[in-house]
């Protein structure tokens, strides 16, 4: 039996190790480890709670939107404060653009070399002109002998199947997506001041007032995303997609889905957001279960923590004791949260399976349409897996461009009748608690606040990589990611590209994964924010 | 452009072939040039000087205790893109976000630009000292940066966790995360180190940098915290567009106001931008699409040392600041901008008021025009 590590797993965000065990060519069993330990609900407690949003967003530089807008909702929930529909709906813009941004990158610059040879493309014979120009760049770049970024990587492995061709139209739209991710965060910062770290969230809606120069500005930039994601990336998916059908049912995992739903709907009712609030069991799938938080419990078992009790997050306890590397005893920073009991995969596959269970229906016409294309008319359980992952990121950005547009126009609907307001003054009550529930591109974000005395006493998040990149619970089952690659065939251990395939399906973000700690029981309680 | 200088049209059409035109890199070592606080003129030399070299920069880009919000950031330059431009002048020989290569295939990379040095080391994210909380290949992360510090040209650390630990290395900093220099210290390696601080790094401070070293050879001028002159020699006070409704005393009292959509200044609603040194007004941010204090968030002062603390309450206006030039008097933000009405001179007194408040000895160069 062979033991391949990779450390570090690259093209995430973050610092991940990954461990597989080897048994006749296949995956027989596998550990993932988060390996950075940072703490930030500990950094939190004392402080003014209104600093969250914009603390909390340093969790993750990939994603700080979302948890900005997560912890902006705990306080909404908190202090009882709802922003105007101005407010919501600039908030749903600046996170869709994130969406879009988000999904752009982790398609071509962190996912698509596992499936693209960007060597083969020098065998391309292209016709037309820009091809060739991006193939004779591509050669005096491989002349020069300094490869940079692609160095040493696994060119040439058997896995790769497309033909060369198609390899070079997909290095030159990765060249061209570089220049189109930059341009929707350019969609964040119009509404948010700048993209990484936005700062017009606060609780109670948004503090920018938009000109009508903005919005003019606004609608033609999406316009220009949504003329992209519809000619190049929709046309990539289903230009690669017939080259490896072979693999759809690869990576599957445990097929248990969760969302908390994002892209806020006027009624503020979770399960009419874009993507809605639900959960989805293998066992009977399509039926859509109810998604609560207090039906969330976090175990540590295999976790570097004290403590080993399965806890609601809500009432956890846990102190980080690093204890070395040991798989039957603990092996990580990530801790191991459960929905009733099961492991969840969340993220955009978990929130088109939801959102396809429940009827919405541009969601089912976007995967029933696709599944068609693709020969597999009505069956959409074909999607559990790498495929169906890679899909489900590239309709949803779709979607979300879509709204956007749509979004801007209801923004100025409301001009035109008079409603102009984007926020909600609040007073920050003595004591309250509040959930904000939402989804990070990478899946299901949870912040739970507690304030005492104008301060923060408890802060806790329930991240999306954390639910995916989990280790095993106290019954010993497996995270998703470590489910997910079980069986996947490995055709050389030292080059274990079909490994990195199935993690990368995932688009852990490790950052947000291994930050968690648990106020109630830690010992570091006496200090003072100045 | 005279003869010596002149870029070549082959470089020019070989950049076209990289997607890029000519006029777009010609206007980006025009912006360089002047970020670089040299006159137009230099555009075209610095395209000359790039074109020149034969052999790409190496750069390692090492991601420790960080959030890879500054690699999100460096990826978000645009027009022209730097990004790409520096895709094909620099070497990124190691960057765990981008590179094809993983694990033992990664780590062969490494000791291999270890061998050869020559490289800049470009740190991102603290490293943490608490024994387990942060590894790299099964490493301890402080390890992992003093061998590969020890072979650099020069060291760039990107952003306030590099410079400092940042927000993770806040009250009471649970994995003891140090800064890049802190580093250096602890483990006896002695490099040149420019620090550039903000949560998350200007794309634009960085190329500037870059730019700079291949262009003189040489680290630009440098503050007392090692930064660069060229972008932290002013507060962000100094430069704000919102800067006359201040002298004016015209106020923002609640998010989302008419006073809000006038551009009225955001002092009472907690900016920290007079005590806050960044060229963040002039270069701003996402292809100078906007930056905080245009979208009406107030300056959260990121890009200060130890700003997640010195500015906890981001909300809470500054605490009252000596005006000299009105005989001493303690203002806070109600009085201010009514005594500021008056005194026309006061703003500026107040900028150097609050330099001295915050400990720091103002650059000799620094606030000229």
């Amino acid at each position: 039996m062979a033991r391949i590590t990779i450390d570090p797993m690259t093209r995430i965000e973050g610092h991940l190790r990954i461990d597989v065990e080897i048994e006749g060519g296949k995956v027989k069993d596998a550990w993932t480890t988060g390996t950075l330990f940072r703490g930030f609900e500990i950094i939190l407690q004392g402080r003014d709670p209104r600093d969250a949003w914009h603390i909390t967003q340093r969790i993750c530089g990939v994603c700080p939107t979302s948890h900005g807008h997560t912890s902006s909702m705990s306080m909404d929930d908190a202090f009882k404060v709802r922003p105007p529909d101005n407010g919501r709906i600039l908030r749903n813009i600046i996170e869709g653009a994130q969406f879009v941004h988000s999904h752009i990158l982790w398609f071509y610059h962190l996912n698509a070399l596992d499936y693209v040879d960007v060597v083969s493309a020098l065998k391309a014979q292209p016709k037309e002109g820009s091809l060739k120009k991006v193939q004779a760049k591509l050669k005096s770049f491989v002349e020069s002998g300094q490869l940079g970024p692609f160095a040493n990587a696994y060119w040439g492995h058997p896995a790769y199947k497309l033909p060369p061709d198609v390899n070079l139209i997909a290095v030159a739209h990765y060249l061209e997506a570089l220049e189109m991710q930059a341009k929707a965060a350019q969609v964040s910062a119009l509404f948010g001041g700048r993209m990484p770290m936005t700062m017009t969230s606060p609780p109670g809606g948004v503090t920018h007032v938009p000109t009508v120069d903005d919005l003019k500005n606004y609608l033609f930039r999406v316009k220009e995303l949504q003329a992209w994601i519809d000619n190049v990336f929709l046309g990539d998916l289903l230009a690669i997609a017939p080259f490896y059908l072979g693999a759809a049912g690869v990576g599957k995992g445990p097929a248990n889905f969760l969302s908390w739903g994002v892209f806020e709907d006027a009624s503020f009712d979770p399960k009419k957001r874009l993507l809605p609030r639900g959960a989805v069991f293998a066992a009977d799938f399509p039926k859509v279960h109810e998604a609560k938080p207090e039906d969330v419990m976090e175990h540590t078992k295999y976790s570097w923590y004290k403590g080993s009790k399965p806890l609601n997050p809500a009432v956890g306890e846990t102190d980080p004791e690093y204890t070395g590397y040991d798989v039957n005893k603990k092996y990580t920073w990530a801790k191991a949260p459960r929905l009733q009991g099961k492991p969840m995969e969340v993220g955009a596959l978990a929130r088109m399976v939801v959102a396809y269970a429940s009827g919405q229906p541009v969601a089912k016409k976007l995967i029933d349409d696709t599944l068609a294309k693709i020969g597999h008319a009505g069956k959409p359980q074909v999607l559990f897996g790498i495929i169906g992952r890679i899909a489900a990121r590239t309709l949803e950005c779709k979607m979300v461009a879509d709204s956007m547009y749509q979004w801007g126009l209801d923004i100025i609907e409301n001009i035109k009748k008079g409603n102009t307001a984007v926020y909600t003054d609040y007073k920050i009550p003595n004591k309250a608690q509040g959930i904000g529930l939402w989804e990070a591109p990478r899946g299901a974000l949870g912040h739970w606040i507690d304030v005492d005395n104008k301060r923060i006493k408890n802060y806790q998040c329930v991240v999306p990589t954390t639910w995916n990149v989990c280790p095993r619970d106290d019954n010993g089952m497996r995270g998703p990611i470590e489910e997910a690659l079980i069986g996947t065939a490995v055709h050389d251990s030292e080059k274990p590209l079909e490994v990195m395939r199935v993690v990368h399906s995932f688009d852990p973000c490790l950052a947000c994964t291994v930050h968690v700690i648990h106020p109630e029981s830690n010992r570091i309680m006496d200090f003072k924010v100045s | 452009m005279g003869k010596k200088d002149e870029v070549s049209q082959q470089f020019l059409e070989a950049l076209e072939f990289r997607g890029i035109k000519r006029r777009d890199f010609l206007k980006y070592c025009g912006a360089t040039a002047a970020l670089l606080g040299l006159s137009e003129v230099y555009g075209p030399k610095i395209a000359a000087a790039l074109e020149k070299a034969t052999k790409r920069q190496p750069v390692i880009w090492l991601n420790f205790a960080s959030d890879s919000g500054c690699t999100e950031a460096f990826i978000k330059a645009t027009y022209p893109s730097p990004a790409e431009v520096i895709l094909d002048i620099l070497s990124v020989d190691y960057n765990e976000t981008i590179m094809a290569a993983a694990g033992k295939q990664s780590e062969e990379i490494l000791a291999s630009s270890r061998k050869t040095g020559g490289y800049i080391l470009i740190v991102e994210g603290g490293i943490p000292t608490k024994k387990g909380h942060g590894m790299i290949g099964n490493r301890e992360m402080l390890d992992v940066f003093k061998e590969t510090a020890a072979s650099a040209v020069a060291v760039i650390a990107i952003g306030s966790c590099a410079t400092d630990g940042g927000v993770p290395a806040a009250k009471p900093n649970p994995s003891q995360i140090i800064g890049t220099g802190a580093a250096m210290e602890k483990t006896g390696i002695k490099k040149p180190l420019i620090n550039l601080d903000l949560c998350p790094v200007n794309p634009e401070y960085l190329v500037g940098v870059v730019v700079n070293y291949l262009l003189l050879g040489k680290i630009p001028d440098l503050d007392h915290l090692g930064r660069p002159k060229m972008f932290y020699g002013q507060t962000i006070h100094d430069n704000c567009e919102r800067r006359a409704h201040f002298d004016g005393g015209r106020f923002v009292e609640k998010f989302g106001s008419p006073e809000e959509a006038l551009g009225y200044c955001l002092y009472k609603m907690g900016c920290k931008g007079p005590m806050t040194y960044s060229a963040c007004p002039k270069i701003q941010y996402n292809a100078r699409t906007s930056w905080c204090i245009k979208a009406g968030g107030p300056c959260i002062g990121c890009a200060e040392r130890g700003w997640t603390d010195k500015f906890a309450g981001f909300y809470e206006p500054l605490p009252g600041v000596k005006i000299p030039g009105l005989g001493g008097v303690e203002a806070g933000a109600d009085k201010l901008g009514a005594i500021a009405a008056v005194a026309t001179a006061a703003g500026i007194a107040v900028h150097a008021a609050t330099t001295a408040a915050s400990g720091r000895t103002k650059d000799k160069d620094g606030g000229k025009k």
